[in-house]
């Protein structure tokens, strides 16, 4: 064993930063890693053990305890329930015989709920071991029990094969890309290798330019000026990275599967010319675990591109141009999407967003000045660059140029991916996905916000209503306050944990929703979310804590009566407090036994 | 000679070398900016999110800041006051703070800072979970009860070769502080001592001695938090 972990270790040079993939490899091999391995992993790397825990109870994939033979993730998302998860759960516990959160008696299956899987568009979906179970039903959930307890393996119950390259035998997976609209930038026609030649007649700064006029920002949802970043980063001298941020992790986002499985070629030839643009020469996807099943044939990609001289020396003829991109794999944790998180994650630590200033165009990867740009981001460049930034800008709004990709789900007839012009109103959208009996739509996911129809003639762009992409539609017979409370579960479960307010007021903020679910709510409770709800925004360092209350705040404001009818009328004291479950120990310790 | 620049922090008019940490250059002109997870001569962590002030009209940890000439800083307002008083409730009711019975009452920052925003009673309900107690470590131990995270531990107690003693485990509400045993097997007297002096609450213990003074001439317990500082009288 000692031997196995020490092949491991010397593979990635013994290298701290690298602690991300020594635990990965470490995992693959017994299912989890133990007391043993984390020692030999700390004491190869000559750091202490709880260094090498920090970074390993911090990734919800990581573990330290057997996981079970199968180890089976169902997706928890709001979506997910939307679309029967819960009857899928019991199915599983039922035919298993253990319950969520555990492994059976045999050791056989595990039982694990997660955050969103990005497959939205195909609910209730679960990840086993690493493959992908979209569309689940109690009649699948027994067929692949039974079927694995007589010895098939995971592939075997591959019974269908998904659009695209989901057919090839590199991603063979049941996963369906419901590309539902294809636009003029992201899938529109494409022929690999064929933009990145251009750079043998533009200059890095040319290529800026041309980025910076063409006014694209940031697909991520927070919309920085991709061309602006870029000029930053050159501003600070060093050696420079790029990341490609493949973390989309914001449940109700899965635009960047159906990219990274349809247009792979492109995320790397955008991920070449932003190294180029800035003059770096190593590139990192960070790509969340989840999305492990394209593995095979991004690196085979890569591979490909290394043999036709477009990642390597001297790429695509352009003397003194090298560079080459490397796959980082995230490991469960939401918070990793944001960019200072993400290197943190990169660097093999705990993914706990940097304070800022400085920017991680100034100090990023290994402390060198870094861009990071969404997936989306990168591929629209390789089409500029392509075709011109004033083709790109005759797209969109005036301030929001280009195409986006909604994702679209939930209570809508064709959930799926659509590649849209920005301007787009919410009512087209609705109406393009087939949207039935809308009550509200959950806009750029749990961190975004929840509108009610008379926000509906809104327009998708930076300058009315920005977005990510995620594009949650409830429909009429849902109930607004579970939907908020599945993303206050969501945001206490991806916390990292780093800030005061949003390690714990999150979790009394839910506490609070919960008591008026329950029905014991009063009129001042409503006043409580709504002032505390408020500190989150400036409270919190990150993105995730700042609109962690967001999910409540925007409800509140659009969906009050929803509340209101769940708060005891005319009273203003506090009735949940339960005398005999306050006095409980005591009163065992005095020998009394009031009735539960 | 290094830059000397300019800046006010309501209103008043401060000075400090250029390139300053925000709550240390506040402190010598005589403005206490509340904390409790800053430690001089250490990497902030921005954690706590107590030091919270407004610069120029946004929100930004002090304790991050580096200053630059002409910044303009509010901290004494009220709703900057406002949600400092609301995170030091929201680490009282994350724990068991029992301040009368706890070895580092009248030495404890968080304590002394609910006093001083006059804490009468955290107005979040008490609904966190008990944590274990580590005490497995020859000259400490860590009540994670009374942990608020701060990491001063995990950020300046190290081992000679640089290795740490303490770390996070685990992330969100559940996060808390995990001591190395084999490293804290060799922890002298000293170290142990220090350790203890580092935390700011009573998480981290020194085993067989609580307390070297007695209740009513401990740090906090005739002078409020912070007043030290505000009793510097800068030209």
């Amino acid at each position: 064993m000692s031997s196995h972990i020490q092949n491991i270790i010397e593979k990635y040079g013994k290298d701290a930063t690298r602690l991300m993939d020594i635990l990965h490899e470490a995992q693959a091999k017994e299912g989890f890693i133990s007391d043993e391995v984390v020692k030999e992993i700390a004491s190869q790397l000559n750091i202490s053990k709880v260094d090498v825990e920090q970074t390993l109870t911090f990734y919800h994939f990581f573990s330290k305890k057997p996981l079970g033979k199968y180890t089976i993730y169902l997706n928890n998302s709001l979506v997910s329930h939307m679309m029967g998860r819960e009857e899928v759960a019991h199915a599983f516990e039922k035919v298993t015989g253990t319950k969520f959160g555990s492994v059976s008696e045999d050791g056989q299956f595990g039982l694990y709920n997660t955050s969103c899987i990005g497959m939205n568009d195909q609910e209730p979906a679960a990840i086993i071991n690493g493959i992908v179970f979209p569309k689940m039903t109690t009649y699948r959930v027994k067929e692949i029990i039974k079927a694995f307890r007589a010895g098939e393996s995971v592939t075997d119950m591959i019974n269908s094969l998904g659009g695209g390259h989901n057919q090839s035998d590199l991603v063979h997976s049941m996963v369906t890309n419901n590309l539902n609209r294809r636009g003029a930038v992201i899938f529109s026609e494409f022929t690999p290798g064929d933009t990145l030649k251009k750079i043998n007649s533009i200059s890095p700064k040319e290529l800026i330019d041309e980025v910076k006029k063409s006014n694209l920002r940031g697909r991520g949802g927070a919309g920085f000026p991709t061309g602006l970043k870029w000029d930053f980063c050159t501003k600070t001298p060093g050696e420079r990275y790029v990341l490609c941020n493949a973390d989309e992790g914001e449940p109700g986002t899965f635009k960047d599967r159906v990219i990274l499985t349809e247009r792979p070629e492109m995320v790397f030839e955008g991920m070449t010319l932003a190294g180029y643009a800035i003059g770096a020469k190593l590139g990192i996807l960070y790509l969340r675990e989840e999305y492990r099943y394209l593995e095979k044939q991004l690196e085979t990609v890569l591979l490909g591109m290394r043999g036709k001289g477009l990642l390597g020396r001297n790429i695509a003829g352009k003397e003194g141009f090298d560079y080459d991109i490397r796959i980082q794999f995230g490991a469960g944790a939401y918070v990793c999407g944001e960019e200072s998180a993400l290197i943190e994650s990169c660097e093999g630590k705990r993914g706990e967003p940097r304070n800022r200033p400085p920017f991680p165009v100034q100090v990023g990867y290994l402390d060198k000045p870094t861009v990071i740009n969404n997936v989306e981001s990168l591929c629209s460049v390789v089409k500029i660059l392509e075709k011109g930034a004033e083709w790109y800008k005759s797209m969109g709004t005036k301030e929001t140029s280009g195409t986006k990709l909604l994702s679209i789900s939930g209570d809508v007839r064709y959930p799926g991916v659509f590649e849209v012009e920005w301007g787009i109103t919410v009512q087209e959208a609705l109406e393009m996905s087939g949207a039935m009996n809308v009550k509200a739509v959950q806009v750029g996911g749990p961190s975004g916000r929840l509108i009610g129809p008379n926000e509906f003639h809104r327009t998708i762009c930076y300058e009315d209503l920005p977005t990510g992409g995620a594009f949650i539609v409830i429909g009429e017979g849902r109930k607004i306050l579970d939907v908020v409370k599945n993303f206050m579960d969501f945001f206490i479960d991806e916390s990292c944990g780093s800030c005061a307010p949003c390690r714990y007021l999150t979790v009394i903020l839910r506490n609070k929703l919960n008591k008026i679910m329950e029905g014991k709510g009063v009129a001042s409770d409503l006043d409580d979310l709504v002032n505390w709800g408020k500190q989150m925004k400036v409270a919190n360092r990150c993105g995730l804590g700042q609109s962690a209350a967001n999910p409540i705040l925007s409800s509140i404001e659009n969906f009050r009566y929803e509340y209101e009818a769940k708060i005891e009328k005319g009273k203003d004291f506090d009735t949940r407090f339960d005398l005999n479950k306050a006095i409980q120990e005591s009163s065992r310790a005095v020998g009394r036994f009031p009735e539960a | 000679m290094s830059e000397k620049i300019k800046f006010t922090i309501d209103g008043k008019e401060c000075f400090a070398e250029k390139g300053a940490n925000l709550i240390e250059a506040a402190k010598e002109n005589g403005v206490y900016i509340p904390t409790l997870c800053h430690l001089e001569g250490v990497k902030p962590a921005g954690s706590c999110r107590i030091c919270n002030v407004k610069i120029n009209g946004r929100p930004m940890t002090a304790c991050t800041t580096t200053l630059i000439e002409g910044m303009n800083i509010e901290n004494n307002v009220e709703d900057i006051q406002e949600l400092r008083k609301i995170i030091i409730e929201t680490l009282f009711v994350s724990g068991n703070h029992y301040c009368p019975a706890c070895e580092k009452s009248g030495n404890c920052e968080l304590q002394a800072l609910g006093y001083r925003f006059k804490m009468l009673v955290p107005r979040f309900p008490f609904e966190f979970e008990e944590k274990e107690v580590d005490a497995e470590a020859p000259k400490i131990y860590i009540d994670r009860n009374r942990c608020i995270l701060c990491k001063r531990c995990v950020r300046s107690l190290k081992t000679e070769d640089g290795k740490s003693i303490f770390a996070v485990q685990g992330r969100g509400y559940k996060a808390m502080i995990n001591i190395d045993h084999e490293l804290a097997m060799n922890m002298t007297d000293e170290e142990a001592t220090h350790a203890m002096d580092t935390c700011p609450v009573g998480s981290i213990l020194k085993k067989e001695r609580g307390y070297y003074d007695p209740i009513g001439s401990r740090k906090y317990d005739k002078k409020p938090i912070g007043s030290e500082i505000e009793q510097i009288v800068t030209n």
